[in-house]
């Protein structure tokens, strides 16, 4: 269970390096945890450290929407200067279980990149592949 | 519980909706930067008040404030809609300043614009969140529908079960590409038009009168 201020850095070695770009790769169990404000922060200190943040299963669209909306908030001059992030168009809806539609459940599940604007361009997006170029700070 | 939650809200929705029948609905006219949302507004605005909603321009992040025009009438088959529009910075996900220098401006100009934009885009994600009732998504025709920001924002309305009309704009240009809109967004109607020169508009009316009457 990931404690109220989660942090992907509890034991990784340093990434200060100008050696690379560090990949965050997080999976949908560490997300359930969270709250809405605690994934985006997540997000947005991984991809504010230059870090490339992968979620497994995505983000609802009212965190999407926060997402945003924080990530706004957080933009200066010379410093940070907005997120890019992919993921796959949504599954339509006629995929939906029965059971989900009953229930009004809506699946989220979808692979989701994010980086710093400035550092990660997307070359090609369609239904099956996203191809990212990735360059240093 | 989901079920329950379900039932509540439909009945909420319903009773509200008998209630505030006669409220105007405030519409909120949605897109990415330089799509033509303000040249919409204004041309609706214009068409049936007399009055322009804000200043058009090419540099993008021209609006940076949402702007409301209030109970504007719209009469279509002898029916009378009433709506408030609200014309919304174009939303992203990114803002460099040093875009705007390209538009001869200074740094300071162009830093200052850079931060206006900034918050407009949070308020424009907040109103869409709390505070419309139905959504204009507008696009430009000749650009690339398939982006990340077209993908979230229509699920994002989607998510809030709001009534939206997505409009294919800049017609007028060569390179619009209509069908790649409706191709993109398969599960709503797209309507073309050219909001500067005034082309499809009474369809454009016809359908804002359906979707939001």
């Amino acid at each position: 269970m990931p404690g109220p201020t989660p942090d992907v850095d509890d034991d990784a070695p340093s990434d200060d390096s100008d050696d690379g770009v560090r990949i965050d790769m997080i999976s949908g169990a560490r997300m359930d945890g969270l709250t809405g404000m605690e994934k985006i922060r997540l997000i947005l200190d991984g991809v504010r450290d230059g870090n490339i943040v992968i979620l497994e299963e995505g983000l609802s669209p009212d965190e999407e929407s926060k997402l945003i909306e924080v990530t706004m908030t957080e933009i200066s001059p010379d410093d940070f200067t907005g997120i890019e992030i992919e993921t796959y168009p949504k599954a339509k809806a006629g995929d939906q279980s029965f059971l989900d539609k009953l229930m009004g459940r809506k699946s989220t599940q979808k692979l989701t990149v994010i980086g710093p604007a400035n550092q990660i361009e997307t070359l090609h997006k369609d239904e099956n592949l996203i191809s990212t170029l990735v360059s240093r700070k | 519980m989901g079920l329950l939650t379900n039932l509540k809200d439909s009945i909420s929705r319903v009773t509200d909706g008998l209630f505030a029948a006669d409220e105007p609905k405030r519409i909120g006219i949605y897109g990415p930067p330089n799509a033509g949302k303000t040249t919409l507004a204004n041309r609706i605005a214009r068409d049936w008040t007399g009055d322009a909603v804000g200043p058009e321009s090419h540099i993008p992040h021209e609006t940076r404030r949402a702007r409301r025009k209030e109970n504007v009438e719209i009469e279509r088959n002898g029916r009378k809609v009433t709506i408030d529009i609200v014309d919304t910075p174009g939303v992203t996900t990114k803002v460099d300043y040093k875009e705007f220098l390209d538009h001869d401006m200074d740094k300071d100009d162009a830093v200052r614009r850079s931060r206006e934009a900034t918050e407009g885009v949070a308020e424009a994600m907040h109103w869409l969140r709390e505070d419309v009732d139905g959504v204009i998504y507008v696009l430009d025709s000749t650009t690339d529908p398939f982006t990340q920001v077209n993908t979230m924002l229509i699920g994002i309305i989607e998510s809030q079960d709001l009534p939206a009309l997505i409009l294919a704009n800049k017609t007028d240009l060569p390179g619009s590409d209509v069908q790649q809109i409706a191709n993109a967004f398969p599960q709503h109607e797209t309507i073309p038009l050219s909001a500067l020169e005034g082309e499809n508009m009474d369809e454009v009316y016809t359908k804002i009168a359906e979707y939001f009457g």
